[in-house]
């Protein structure tokens, strides 16, 4: 009994704390100034992910795909209560749209084969929600957006609310589902004092073989690691069958033509005292060009 | 994939719910019509469900030359699975260069699983779309009368235009409210084209056990005029001086979201990202800070008036008309500068209709 669960999670740049010194004077973001976090509606899935281990049994398994230092969010989700984590990386997964990029992470969650898979609903930088929807139409998975709760799960087939922008529907599927989850379905468990100890020794093979000293052998301290549960598994396009044609630039059928920053500049900008008077000259302003009266 | 087809029809997705169509697909057909008068070609809605032939006439006199109707009783409440069949059906057999979704959640829950289905490519969330050209850099081909899809990324803070050149057709989602409704024109004339589902023996993957669905109880969208109030105003009490400046401009009083997470108002009244998107000709900002997501959801106001008593607040970047100071100060005197103001000039036409 138990179910296997595959979250799939995104480290990205925190947009939130876009300043002017995070633009580029092309106009494009510069990734590096930004603090990379864990994707907020992904830790909702993970927490979804570890109720229902938690009740019934199983094990969750944390994947991403992105360059090696993603491992910063496999180990946070160790911290929190996932069993394994999985890294995809690959320099010719770059440039992926979204079409590549759940193509790519398709052809791993086949091979985790799962009987229930989570995405977030939606990463707060590229900002499409596309991915989960299309991983599901890849691994023909019965996709079930917008997850607010999960209501029942037993016999394979599990039961859910979802919400659906003005108001909600309960649903049934039999498993194997995919689905998205919402920020407001659950409240993210911290990280746990215990595990951390455990877990913060946590390493794919290419961060140890840029920590340890050369000549160390990496597949034996690879094999030790394992052996404790300690091992990110860490896997190449060739791991996961991937068809090249299908990922990164000649995966992506969307180009970016332009990219312009937000340029915050209302164009002419009247400023009025705040007092009887700027009141009254900014009503006069308002009325004479037939905005109201 | 479809091949490149520059003959290709602009088409758009007609959402409809138990029968009734929402303002999306209305909005989604100007647009279309816009486009599709660039390109030389028509524009086609593609209508699926059960029993929504006559909701034909409302997208013909919006802007359709074509309807193409599905409908089963498969098609009845919405699933991925029978509607991405029968769209592909009928991407496949009459090979649009460009198909339309709106960004509500049924529309990004649909349309990547098109895309997906079609290996095509696929734009969130577009904020406006247009006719234009495109170089590839890495090689130089030049590709003509492409769509420009303009949307939003990074949280709000670029704006990126994207295109599909090869792996048609083009598909993007637009959000709600952005592209502006035309007018009904009862007179336009189209054709209704009747189309087989195909979808005997689809197992449908959903039992759906429940619905519900909230009326909206207030209409953002259609006002002429928004009074938004936000953090600033302190307290639910004092969100009264906003419903009172509301009602003297004759408009809707909305909340920013920290406003509605502090109980100031409901939620239907949120303006943003995760509210409603709104573009009417006033909008006035009070004790607001300007957040990008809430930038999100009113940039495009034709007037916008910010009232924060901070000078640096990023709301004064996008306002037409700013006032530093208090909002307890300044709201009051200006609506007395509106009630003086405006009565000067109603009384004049109809005196019965006095404000306030
Ligand atoms: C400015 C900008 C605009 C873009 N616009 C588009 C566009 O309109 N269309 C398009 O096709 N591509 C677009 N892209 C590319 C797109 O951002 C990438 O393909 C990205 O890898 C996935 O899309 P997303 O970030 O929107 O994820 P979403 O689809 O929003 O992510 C949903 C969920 O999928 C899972 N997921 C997503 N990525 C990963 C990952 N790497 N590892 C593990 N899980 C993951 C997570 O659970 C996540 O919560 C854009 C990129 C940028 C920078
Ligand atoms: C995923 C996501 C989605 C979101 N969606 C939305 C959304 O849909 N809509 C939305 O609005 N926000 C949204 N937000 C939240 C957004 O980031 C901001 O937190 C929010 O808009 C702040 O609201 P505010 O401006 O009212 O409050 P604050 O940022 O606290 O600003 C209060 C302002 O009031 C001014 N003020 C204080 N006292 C006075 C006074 N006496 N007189 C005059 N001015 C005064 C202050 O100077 C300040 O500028 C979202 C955030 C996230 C992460």
């Amino acid at each position: 009994m138990g179910y296997n669960i595959v979250v799939c999670a995104k480290q990205v740049p925190d947009t939130k704390r876009i300043t002017g010194e995070a633009m580029k004077e092309d106009g494009t973001v510069n990734r590096a100034a930004l603090p990379a976090i864990y994707n907020p509606e992904d830790l909702n899935a993970l927490e979804t992910a570890l109720q229902i281990r938690d009740a019934h049994g199983g094990t969750v398994t944390v994947l991403t795909m992105g360059p090696p230092n993603a491992c910063v969010i496999l180990r946070d989700s160790m911290f929190r209560g996932a069993d394994r984590g999985v890294l995809v990386t690959d320099r010719r997964a770059a440039a992926s749209d979204t079409l590549a990029t759940s193509y790519i992470l398709s052809q791993a969650v086949r091979k985790l084969n799962p009987d229930i898979a989570l995405c977030g609903r939606q990463a707060i930088d590229g900002d499409t929600a596309q991915v989960g929807p299309q991983m599901a139409e890849k691994l023909d998975m019965t996709l079930v957006t917008y997850l607010e709760e999960l209501i029942d799960l037993k016999d394979r087939e599990i039961t859910v609310r979802r919400n659906v922008g003005n108001g909600w529907e309960e649903v049934t599927a039999q498993l194997p589902v995919l689905a998205t989850v919402m920020e407001t379905a659950n409240h993210p468990r911290p990280h746990a004092a215990k595990r951390i100890m455990k877990y913060k020794k946590a390493r794919s093979k290419l961060e140890m073989e840029k920590e340890l000293p050369e000549g160390a052998d990496i597949d034996a301290e690879a094999e030790t690691l394992a052996a404790k549960g300690l091992l990110i598994d860490q896997w190449t396009l060739d791991d996961i069958d991937a068809d090249l044609e299908w990922c990164g630039m000649s995966g992506s059928p969307t180009k970016v033509n332009r990219i312009q920053s937000i340029v915050l500049a209302g164009g002419e900008y009247h400023e009025f005292d705040p007092t009887e008077d700027g009141c009254e000259k900014l009503v006069h302003e308002l009325i004479s060009d037939h905005t109201i009266g | 994939m479809i091949q490149v087809n520059k003959q290709g029809d602009v088409w758009i997705f007609a959402e409809q719910e138990e029968g009734k169509l929402s303002d999306v697909p209305l909005e989604l057909l100007s647009k279309a019509r816009e486009l599709a008068d660039a390109l030389g070609v028509s524009v086609g809605a593609m209508l699926l469900g059960q029993g929504v032939k006559d909701l034909a006439d409302t997208l013909i006199a919006h802007g359709a030359d074509k309807v193409y109707i599905v409908e089963d009783e498969k098609l009845k409440a919405y699933q991925t699975t029978p509607y991405t069949a029968a769209i592909q059906t009928l991407i496949e057999d009459h090979q649009p260069q460009i198909c339309l979704f709106g960004a509500t959640p049924l529309g990004r829950d649909l349309a990547p699983t098109v895309a997906s289905r079609m290996k095509c490519g696929l734009t969130a969330d577009c904020t406006d779309l247009q006719i234009g050209t495109h170089e590839e850099k890495k090689d130089g081909t030049v590709y003509e009368n492409l769509m420009y899809q303009i949307r939003p990324a990074f949280g709000g803070n670029i704006i990126a235009t994207i295109v599909n050149p090869e792996r048609w057709p083009q598909m993007a989602t637009v959000r709600e409210g952005v592209m502006p409704m035309s007018e009904a024109d009862s007179s336009r004339s189209g054709k209704v084209i009747a189309c087989q589902a195909g979808l005997n023996g689809f197992p449908l993957p959903l039992t759906i056990h429940a619905r519900h669905r909230e009326e909206r109880k207030v209409n953002l969208k259609a006002s002429r005029i928004i009074v938004c109030g936000g953090a600033g105003v302190g307290s639910k009490e004092n969100f009264k001086v906003i419903w009172d400046l509301a009602h003297c401009l004759g408009g809707q009083a909305a909340g920013s979201r920290a406003a509605v997470d502090l109980g100031f108002i409901d939620h239907d009244h949120q303006v943003g990202q995760t509210g409603t998107t709104v573009r009417p000709a006033l909008y006035v900002a009070v004790g607001i800070s300007g957040a990008v997501q809430h930038r999100a959801g009113m940039q495009e106001s034709a007037k916008i008036v910010a009232i924060n008593n901070d000078p640096d607040a990023d709301i004064f970047q996008v306002a037409h008309y700013g006032i530093v100071g208090d909002l307890n100060q300044v709201v009051p005197m200006l609506i007395k500068a509106i009630r003086g103001g405006m009565s000067v000039k109603t009384a004049h036409e109809t005196p019965e209709a006095t404000h306030g």
